[in-house]
């Protein structure tokens, strides 16, 4: 049985079991490898991407669970950088190893798509879910602000 | 330091049946002999592309800018416009601070400085040389910028026209290099080249590699490090979907499938009956005994030279204190799960994937499977975190043994629980420390002792009874005082141990920096004016300490239940003072703010700099307040960021930077600063709630038992 579902506005079909979790249908079915794994239980945030608008854990999301819904990876941010959040990312040089920056960059996406002006606190508030072992979070707030100020003026 | 590093490391080299190869200085760069390569660093294609080469792995440190900056300084070319690609194991490769193609100990920039320069300056001659035998003119006239030659009348040509024949032409043994002060490049806030693939997605990591036909492995290892399979059962896993076939290695038994879901979860349904081994009678009660025990029982190997006479000085003193600080075993926890691709065919295997240790993944590869080095491909990804545990090799070997055993390219993943219950753990440190002060509380004698377990040992093959160079680090602190004796004890444990970011700077900084604290406070001083009295003829190390104390403001008033705290290290060539600003309740410690003044000596990229200080505190303020490694019968029991809990971004402080302007050579920053941060958050809180915690890491409880 397949399971069918969008991903970046694309109809897909997965065969994966119906328990597989969205992340390792996304990446290994899929190919898309910008979400990433790194701990399997929801406590680093490195698989985020968003259903239907709001950020999920994909490692503990069953590919069951999103049946006729709209996913959304980092590959939808944009290719070309465009997203006010990758430019300030590179404009702040936020990444280090970069692992955690595809779920990093998704969280942020959720925060701003509702808040175009957070507070220090809601930017706490919303990234403490993701971990970045590189320790790159003060450049990741400062970005979120940039980004946050790019978007309103847009 | 640097030295004797060095020297072993050949030593062990060698005697660990010649994996790693000899150093090779840059005089000795080889042309490859293939058109368009004019050294090993450098390949420029006829259309003018030009790729440099990295030899370090980029695990975040940034060298996948910084090293190709110290290339195209010399080579004249935009860093723009050039490719960076990662270089496979070669000997020309190896870093000349540890002897084989290693990425670790804040070396990189060190390693290249120069080496990187001449490489760069021996294509632009190449090139120029090339032009100047086109044109028939003499190549005094001639100029090598921005990817062109250009010469008498308006000549012009670019690096691409000339790289065939310069190609062929012989290395200069003797290149110019540019003044520092005539830098383009090299020392410049420069963006990071790998940034625009890391903020969509496109950057491959190890765990990204995909082949044609690849399958996916979960290995089930022991959960007693070093046991292994007795015996096991897999009819149930083998009945599975996506199953293709379950295989025994020496580390466990493997899941093979079409997905790693697949894999992972048949997994589960193995029955695996094991031989535990001696691992199993470890708890950490009885690491940390077998460890304190060490500094009675272990024979001392003295750390530098004594200085006077520290015991006689002792019994003169008018008063003595002594303490001990214990700091736990920790894991690595890169954010990328230890994996590795593996595809063996035909006597061959190609590897693909996240490591910091080229020479040594191909060397143990070749020999756990039989097979000449040549006949080890490998390809190095970018990582997703190292901080020593991608030196290890364990996961690399097994999924090469995996592809051998079921005859596919197959890329073995380890859960976040497999990673964490299967490190290269941090050893545990004792620091006993004993101070002899002066009626006025000056120190007229400190006598150091250090026990823990030599990773070298392990890792490289470091006999038994030998002084350790990586276990002296920070020891031996800048204060100058008149009897002084440090003493290294090593111990096995029995722990599986690894080098983890900063090494044996983090117990031994925390043990001097707290000590000196406790110093002050026995003298009645201020922790700063008593650590400056003691650097009169130590000017970097009191800049620094100046400095950082200046720009946090030591001294000026802070809201109330603030304090700050001070402690001052050299690193990797690196001075670094830290100013940690906390405060302390029921719930711990909170951490407002950390100054941090470096001289790093020349910069290759500020920015990077800064990037790895701030990272480099994030990273050590979680081993210092909230992170330890403990055992029970073998089995360590954290396994996830639940129970082995790391800074989110909620806890981070605000970081401020003081980076002196300096003509020295480069130190490494990778590193100190992790482990500078602890001992200035401890005699933070020390000031904030006299609690002077000697046991890490610092947790509620730690405080409130302290």
């Amino acid at each position: 049985m397949s399971t069918k579902f969008q991903v970046n506005g694309k109809a897909v079909s997965a065969n994966a079991e119906p328990d597989t979790p969205l992340l390792w249908v996304i990446r290994d079915e899929l190919g898309m490898t910008g979400t990433k794994f790194g701990c399997g239980a929801a406590l680093c945030g490195a698989c985020t991407v968003h259903v239907d608008g709001a950020p999920v854990r994909s490692c503990q999301t069953p590919l069951a669970s999103v049946a006729g819904k709209q996913v959304s990876t980092i590959e939808s941010l944009s290719r070309d950088n465009s997203h006010p959040l990758q430019v300030a990312w590179v404009k702040h040089d936020v990444p280090q190893c970069g692992y955690c920056q595809s779920g990093q960059l998704m969280s942020a996406a959720a925060l701003l798509a509702g808040n175009k002006n957070p507070s220090d606190a809601d930017i706490d508030s919303a990234m403490s879910g993701n971990i970045c072992r590189c320790g790159t979070y003060p450049r990741i707030k400062a970005a979120i602000k940039d980004a946050a100020i790019m978007m309103r003026k847009a | 330091m640097t030295t004797s590093r060095r020297n072993f490391l050949k030593t062990s080299a060698a005697a660990s049946g010649g994996l790693l190869m000899g150093v090779v200085l840059p005089g000795n760069l080889l042309a490859a002999g293939t058109l368009h390569t004019p050294n090993a660093w450098v390949h420029i294609a006829d259309d003018n592309t030009i790729t440099l080469l990295c030899a370090r792995s980029e695990m975040g440190q940034g060298v996948y800018t910084s090293l190709p900056m110290l290339i195209a300084e010399e080579l004249n070319v935009n860093l723009r416009t050039v490719k960076v690609e990662n270089a496979p194991p070669a000997a020309i490769y190896v870093n000349a601070l540890l002897g084989a193609q290693i990425t670790g100990g804040s070396t990189s920039v060190r390693d290249g400085w120069e080496k990187l320069r001449i490489a760069g300056a021996q294509v632009r001659e190449m090139l120029i040389s090339a032009a100047a035998n086109e044109w028939k003119v003499d190549r005094a006239g001639l100029k090598a910028d921005a990817g062109f030659v250009t010469g008498p009348g308006g000549k012009r040509a670019s690096y691409g026209h000339l790289a065939q024949a310069a190609s062929k032409l012989p290395v200069p043994e003797k290149v110019a290099l540019k003044d520092p002060k005539d830098f383009t490049i090299v020392g410049k806030r420069t963006k990071r080249l790998d940034s625009p693939r890391k903020v969509n997605g496109s950057a491959e990591f190890g765990i990204d590699v995909k082949l044609p036909g690849m399958l996916y492995a979960s290995l089930e290892q022991c959960p007693v490090i070093g046991g292994k399979v007795a015996s096991f059962d897999a009819s149930a896993a083998k009945g599975m979907p996506g199953v293709v076939d379950v295989v025994q290695i020496n580390d466990g038994v493997a899941v093979v499938a079409k997905s790693y879901w697949q894999a992972q979860k048949a997994r589960k349904s193995l029955k695996v009956q094991w031989d535990e081994g001696s691992g199993a009678a470890l708890d950490h009660n009885t690491v940390l005994n077998t460890t304190r025990d060490a500094i009675t029982k272990v024979k001392a190997l003295p750390i530098g030279k004594p200085v006077g006479n520290t015991p006689e000085a002792m019994k003169g003193a008018a008063r003595v204190l002594t303490a001990e600080y214990i700091s736990p075993m920790q894991a690595h926890a890169p954010l990328e799960p230890m994996n590795f691709t593996a595809s063996f065919a035909n006597g061959k295997v190609l590897l693909i994937g996240s490591t910091q240790f080229q020479q040594g993944a191909q060397g143990a590869v070749a020999a756990t499977l039989g097979l000449k080095p040549e006949d080890v491909t490998l390809k190095t990804t970018f990582l997703g975190g190292g901080f020593g545990r991608r030196l290890e090799l364990d996961f690399i070997v097994q999924a090469a043994q995996i592809s051998k055993a079921v005859g596919k390219p197959v890329k073995l993943v380890w859960s976040r629980e497999d990673d964490m219950t299967h490190d290269f753990y941090r050893p545990m440190g004792v620091n006993q420390l004993q101070a002899g002060l002066d009626a006025q509380g000056n120190p007229v004698a400190l006598h150091f002792k250090v026990a823990s377990q030599s990773v070298t040992q392990r890792a490289f093959g470091l006999p038994k009874e030998t002084f350790d160079p990586f276990m002296a680090e920070a020891a031996v602190a800048g204060y100058e005082i008149p009897n002084t004796q440090h003493d290294l004890h090593i111990t096995d444990t029995g722990i599986r141990v690894g080098y983890w970011r900063a090494v044996s700077h983090n117990m031994n900084a925390f043990a001097n920096e707290s000590f000196m604290d406790e110093m002050a406070s026995a003298a009645g001083k201020d922790p700063y004016k008593y650590r400056m009295a003691l650097l009169g003829n130590k000017p970097r190390f009191a800049n620094v300490l100046r400095l950082a104390a200046e720009k946090a403001g030591w001294g000026s008033p802070l809201p109330a239940g603030r304090a700050r705290g001070i402690a001052l290290m050299e690193g990797y060539d690196t001075y670094m003072a830290q100013v940690a600003e906390v405060s302390v309740d029921d719930k711990g410690v909170t951490v407002h703010k950390v100054t941090v003044a470096a001289d790093v000596g020349q910069m290759v990229n500020p920015d990077t700099v800064e990037a790895q200080i701030q990272s480099s505190i994030v990273f050590g303020m979680g081993a210092g307040l909230m992170q330890e490694i403990t055992l029970d019968k073998g089995r360590v029991q954290q396994t996830n960021y639940n129970n082995f809990p790391v800074v989110r971004m909620y806890q981070a402080p605000k970081i401020d930077i003081v980076l002196v302007n300096s003509t020295e050579k480069p130190g490494g920053i990778g590193e100190p600063a992790t482990a500078l941060v602890v001992p200035a958050i401890a005699n933070a809180v020390f000031a904030a709630s006299g609690k002077r915690v000697r046991k890490l890491p610092m947790t509620p409880d730690a405080i409130k038992s302290a």
